[in-house]
């Protein structure tokens, strides 16, 4: 009894923890962001706490419900968005330390999490009670529904292969991710796959955090705003930091999925530090690696290029990155089967 | 009103009405964001929609079809807000004046803060209105303490 209240308060504790540290990196992933985004087109761009004065004028302006929103629906989505999101993260390692949640959930679990915030964006879009915020929310549920599938069919590849080679280990669980690295065990096939696999991803990122140029649900140029015409105040700034707190996410499972090395692993025989110490540095080393991840399938690709249109969004998904996460599963069952 | 906290000062995302200009305001408006000016270094953001921004960038004499339309956007910006006029027609008609579709100036219709006048202003002119605008900010936080 007395192990279980105490299991309960750790609990709680890291989900505090996590939720502090999933808001305040996302905003200033966020600055990074905007800052090299500026420094790529030759411009100085604001500094890096940026997001942080965002968020903070955001929640003192005056927040306005409609007068033909439903006006539940519409100031509960925006929370429903941002817890959803830190829930996910609470399933996903973060360097050496295992998840919070670690033994409850696996990557099937995060995998219909990760519908939550958008589902969220798509009722306070319709709740809004503008045609524009039901464009957006529509043209949401589009993207939605194209990058699901090759999310899946990444998971589902990488997953089988483990499984076939550790058959007692649970297969789609993060643990096992970390513990035998993709490139690890695969053969000269499997490794053409799995870059594949993690192309498909990457852009499977930018889709999911809606960026350019997959943000047709917020093209605010076509339909001012999309799915946010109608928030102001406190209900944007909850939605602004969803959406930080999302990108963290979905750089961590690219991390947790393809690059789960730590350098405690590595390093760990040579160099004698205390393991809370290490803990540290993996924790660092994997902090850079989520900016590595994002500055890939968030900045770079945001400034290169301009956005899609409806019907290309869903040709790219569903046509070439389908195509491509299936070629990749061939490679791995022949990896499988050699 | 809900009191202005500094973060105003360093994030004010901005939503800009047409209300009839020539375009010559338009565009330099968006010089004011192009890399040589870079006003994106200060916060300052054009949203896509009213109910994002801290303050109208308006341009334009207002003609009579845009009349109830500038006092809809008015009323969607949340508080606290300001209004920045862009361009001598907004100010006073300019080469619009005398016109017979002419509804404005803009202060005819809706309250404004700031005016930058020039027909175009240089990007330099509206970036020194901007700055006009925080001191109003600034005031609003002095009278509400
Ligand atoms: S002030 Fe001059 S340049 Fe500006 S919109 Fe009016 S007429 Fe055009």
């Amino acid at each position: 009894m007395a192990d279980e209240i105490i299991h309960f308060v750790e609990i709680i504790i890291g989900v505090f923890l996590v939720a502090v540290f999933g808001m305040i990196f996302g905003l200033l992933t966020k600055g990074i962001d905007r800052k090299l985004a500026a420094h790529m087109q030759w411009r100085v761009g604001p500094p890096v706490i940026q997001p942080f004065l965002d968020v903070k004028k955001l929640f003192c302006k005056e927040n306005v419900v409609p007068r033909n929103a439903v006006a539940w629906l519409y100031n509960v989505a925006p929370i429903v968005c941002l817890t959803s999101v830190i829930a996910i993260l609470l399933y996903i390692p973060m360097g050496s330390i295992p998840p919070i949640l670690k033994g409850y959930g696996d990557v099937i679990l995060i995998l219909y999490l990760l519908t939550i915030p958008s589902l969220a964006m798509v009722a306070g879009g319709f709740a809004s009670g503008s045609p524009f915020a039901t464009v957006g929310a529509q043209r949401e549920m589009v993207l939605m529904m194209s990058y699901e599938f090759p999310l899946a069919t990444t998971i589902i590849a990488l997953g089988w292969k483990i499984s076939t080679l550790y058959p007692g280990e649970a297969a789609f669980s993060l643990t096992t991710f970390t513990k035998y690295p993709v490139w690890n065990i695969m053969g000269p096939f499997g490794i053409i796959g799995a870059i594949i696999l993690l192309v498909v991803m990457i852009l499977v990122t930018t889709g999911e955090i809606t960026k350019v140029p997959f943000d047709i649900a917020e093209a605010e140029t076509e339909i001012a705003e999309g799915v946010f015409v109608e928030y102001s105040g406190r209900n944007l700034g909850l939605f602004y930091l969803a959406d930080a707190v999302k990108t963290v996410v979905m750089a961590s499972l690219i991390v947790a999925l393809f690059f789960p090395y730590n350098l405690s692993t590595y390093l760990g025989s040579s160099i004698h530090l205390p393991s809370i110490a290490w803990n540290a540095i993996d924790f660092l080393f994997y902090l850079l690696k989520l900016e590595i991840v994002i500055f890939f399938s968030m900045t770079f690709i945001r400034v290169s290029v301009a956005r899609f249109k409806v019907d290309q969004v869903v040709k790219v998904y569903w046509g070439y990155l389908t195509l491509a996460a299936l070629i990749a599963l061939v490679l791995i069952a022949l990896d499988i089967l050699l | 009103m809900p009191k202005p906290n500094r973060s105003f000062d360093k994030s004010l995302w901005v939503f800009h009405v047409n209300t009839g200009s020539c375009n010559g305001c338009d565009i330099e408006i968006l010089a004011a964001l192009t890399p040589r000016y870079d006003v994106e270094r200060f916060g300052i953001k054009l949203v896509g929609s009213p109910r994002h921004a801290d303050a109208l960038l308006v341009t334009g004499p207002v003609s009579r079809d845009m009349v109830d339309k500038l006092k809809r956007f008015y009323e969607q910006v949340p508080d606290p807000k300001e209004v920045i006029v862009v361009g001598s027609c907004g100010i006073s008609g300019g080469v619009f004046h005398e016109s017979y579709d002419l509804a404005g100036p803009v202060d005819r219709i809706i309250p404004v803060d700031v005016y930058v006048p020039g027909c175009p202003p240089r990007p330099e002119a509206i970036i020194d209105g901007v700055v006009k605008a925080w001191m109003k900010l600034e005031r609003l936080r002095g009278e509400n303490r």
